[in-house]
């Protein structure tokens, strides 16, 4: 599904990525670990279309079709979805209107109409039931006063709502309380599929307890140091990434 | 706050509006310049009676005296009065007229508003039976509005119709010798509306000036004059709600409302005047007066959106009289490319526990200017007088500028005035985040935008918000990236 060859990206001339080769195919499950800055949220950033970085060399292509050439909103009507780590606010603009826009909008671009309203009545209460959403929370201002946790639900929410081909799960677990953290986990493997991917990037070993990897990669530097099994992150959390670090380096 | 499957289902509705707007038919027109026989002359076109001919020449002797105010934050070549035609009358289409000499820029807009070939052959009066069709439709209104006793028809029929209720409020909150410019629509106006809500009378629908205007084939200098009796009730709205590319450089009404005891006056604008082009080239001036009279227990509410027009100088204002009387002033001013707008309101509070509430959301692009300027004043017996006022400015891009010019004149020491100002930006990580759902970053803008203008939006009546929304997206489009 999404195949990564050889990638480098910079921003504002710096080298962030530096040769990053990944496969994820559909069905699978990667996580993707590593310490401070080695690169995991800007590998999120270059899938999903950010155009602050520059892609130097190498490849990205979803099902075959290079994604290099393509806006931000089109990699999403392929089914790219990223679900952020610091979610943004909107004020004024309700969670429901926001995803009545942005339902509508890739509808659109795959030559279909609008949504009907009970159509995506049914959607929003089936979402919101599976997440524990409280209805008022629909309502309010998108992120807006909402909490850490509140704002990492929101993007699973979303995330549901939108059933995405490939969700790339940003730091999630940050800011969740262990309820909170069982709630988006659940959300997330029901929606786990043979038809769709889901690459989640995460610090600790902790998120992957609950949303079990197929392979778990460790990124330093810029580049997959190291690829395994979800026993991979077990090793991690126990060794820590100095141990990645001094590896690389030799 | 609750948020019921209703709502739910409310927000989720696609509601489709009808646009059913028209503009201005070709003209003939007077010879151009300013004098007292013009003066007469249009008062004598329009047959009325002497203490009407009377009435401007008085104000066009307060005109001559009186000078361009420039304290607005505006820049603009003065027009030149005498270089002004100030009478129009309506023409017939030209027959040989087709869409292929319209301008491409506008009909690309109209696309955009959703207008179809037909309404846009009608907004260019290519073929145009619409006027025809909208007396008809006045016509249907108005025999509803006779039953209750409501009086609703172009000002010159008013003047011979009605005349003693003219003579009695015309002038009364807006004096002609008011400003220059209401002094020069009191001289020269040529057509207006007039609508008198009888007592205890709640009107049964949203009146408009949209068809009034296919009626009358409005000029430049409209003069409004809404009456709402005691105890009685009316939502008036007003504007060219098609995006006319009105070729007069000068736009000068006077709208002067008048709310009785337990009266209330809900008065909407939408103000879509051609802003002039990308380079600031062209435009509207809009030099536009309005005020509204609050006796006991009434309230005015003013609303207004405004995208169009290269220089907007407009503070629609309260004066709150009577005892318990209410003012409130809710506004969307939005300046793109050159555009220059200096607008905002006055509450004048003179009454015991009078109220308002003024909520002012600016938004500015490219290189625009954006002003709010607004007076709360307490006068000295205003007992237990309240003002809350919330000013927030949207800027996009780094060459506009949002201003804020608040004036405060408290004479009682009752008085509880409450002032919030922010100001914000639209930043890339919101759009980004947008792009990244899907949304592409125009539709972005107008959902931020929307969003910071929710207030004042939820206001309007439900086809008008629509179509605000809608104006929002199309007058700031291209203003980023």
């Amino acid at each position: 599904m999404l195949e990564i060859k050889d990638l480098h990206a910079s921003i504002e001339d710096k080298k962030i990525l530096n040769g990053i080769n990944l496969k994820v195919n559909a069905g699978e499950v990667h996580a993707i670990m590593g310490p401070n800055g080695s690169g995991k949220s800007t590998l999120a950033s270059v899938i999903a279309g950010k155009e602050e970085f520059e892609i130097k060399k190498g490849s990205l292509a979803l099902d075959g079709e290079n994604l290099e050439d393509l806006d931000p909103e089109e990699r999403a009507h392929k089914g790219i979805f990223l679900s952020f780590q610091y979610p943004v606010e909107i004020p004024g603009v309700s969670v429901t209107n926001f995803m009545k826009t942005a339902i509508n909008a890739s509808r659109k671009a795959r030559g279909l109409e609008d949504m009907p309203a009970n159509q995506m009545l049914k959607l929003i209460r089936e979402k919101s039931e599976m997440l524990e959403i409280d209805r008022k929370f629909l309502s309010r201002s998108l992120n807006e006063g909402f909490s850490g946790g509140e704002k990492k639900r929101n993007e699973i929410f979303q995330m549901a709502m939108l059933e995405p081909k490939l969700a790339i799960l940003d730091e999630t677990d940050s800011g969740l309380d262990i309820d909170a953290l069982r709630i988006v986990a659940n959300g997330v493997n029901k929606l786990r599929g043979k038809d769709n991917a889901i690459i989640v990037i995460t610090h600790y070993q902790r998120l992957l307890e609950y949303i079990v990897p197929d392979f778990v990669h460790v990124l330093h530097d810029g580049k997959i140091v190291k690829s395994g099994s979800k026993e991979l992150a077990l090793e991690l959390e126990e060794k820590g990434y100095d141990w990645i670090k001094q590896e690389a380096i030799v | 706050m609750a948020y019921t499957e209703e709502e739910l289902k409310k927000e989720l509705e696609t509601k489709e509006y009808e646009y059913g707007f028209y503009t201005d038919i070709e003209s003939d027109t007077f010879p151009k310049g300013l004098s007292e026989d013009i003066v007469r002359a249009i008062s004598k076109k329009k047959n009325e009676p002497e203490w009407m001919t009377e009435w401007r020449l008085e104000a066009f002797r307060g005109w001559e005296k009186m000078e361009e105010p420039e304290w607005a934050n505006v820049h603009y070549e003065k027009p030149d009065f005498q270089a002004i035609s100030y009478y129009s009358a309506p023409k017939a289409a030209d027959p040989n007229k087709s869409l292929e000499d319209v301008d491409p820029d506008l009909l690309e807009m109209y696309r955009k508003l959703g207008i179809s070939v037909d309404e846009q052959k009608k907004l260019q009066n290519v073929a145009v039976d619409i006027v025809v069709d909208s007396v008809s439709v006045a016509t249907t209104f108005k025999k509803t509005l006779a039953e209750k006793g409501i009086i609703f028809m172009p000002i010159s029929e008013a003047i011979q119709e009605h005349p003693e209720l003219v003579k009695k409020y015309m002038g009364t909150v807006v004096p002609t010798t008011d400003n220059f410019y209401a002094a020069l629509n009191s001289a020269v106006f040529t057509d207006g509306s007039f609508c008198y809500i009888p007592k205890g009378v709640k009107c049964p629908m949203e009146l408009s000036t949209y068809f009034r205007i296919n009626e009358g084939g409005t000029g430049q200098f409209e003069r409004t004059l809404v009456i709402a009796d005691e105890g009685s009730y009316v939502s008036y709205l007003e504007g060219c709600t098609a995006p006319s590319r009105d070729e007069n450089q000068l736009h000068a009404a006077v709208v002067e409302l008048i709310a009785l005891d337990d009266a209330e006056i809900k008065y909407s604008t939408v103000q879509n005047w051609f802003p002039g082009n990308k380079e600031g080239k062209g435009g509207v001036y809009n030099f536009v007066t309005k005020r509204g009279l609050c006796e006991t227990n009434s309230k005015i509410s003013w609303t207004q959106v405004e995208t169009g027009s290269a220089v907007t100088w407009k503070y629609p204002s309260c004066i709150l009289k009577g005892n318990n009387s209410v003012g409130e002033f809710y506004s969307i001013a939005v300046t793109n490319n050159f555009q220059q707008a200096d607008t905002g309101t006055k509450m004048i509070h003179l009454g015991k526990n009078t109220k308002s509430t003024i909520i002012s959301k600016g938004i500015s692009a490219g290189k625009s200017q954006n002003s709010y300027r607004g007076l709360v004043q307490i006068g000295s017996r205003a007992e237990n007088a309240r003002n809350f006022s919330q000013c927030d400015s949207l800027l996009m891009g780094n060459e506009c500028g949002a201003h804020t010019f608040p004036y405060i004149e408290a004479k009682n020491r009752t008085a509880q005035i409450e002032h919030e100002a922010t100001t914000s930006k639209i930043g890339e990580d919101q759009i980004f985040y947008c792009n990244q759902r899907g949304i592409d970053t125009e539709k972005a803008i107008a959902l931020i935008v929307n969003g910071f203008s929710k207030e004042v939006l939820n206001k309007l009546p439900m086809e008008f918000a629509v179509e605000a929304q809608k104006l929002l997206e199309i007058s700031l489009e291209g203003s980023v990236g």
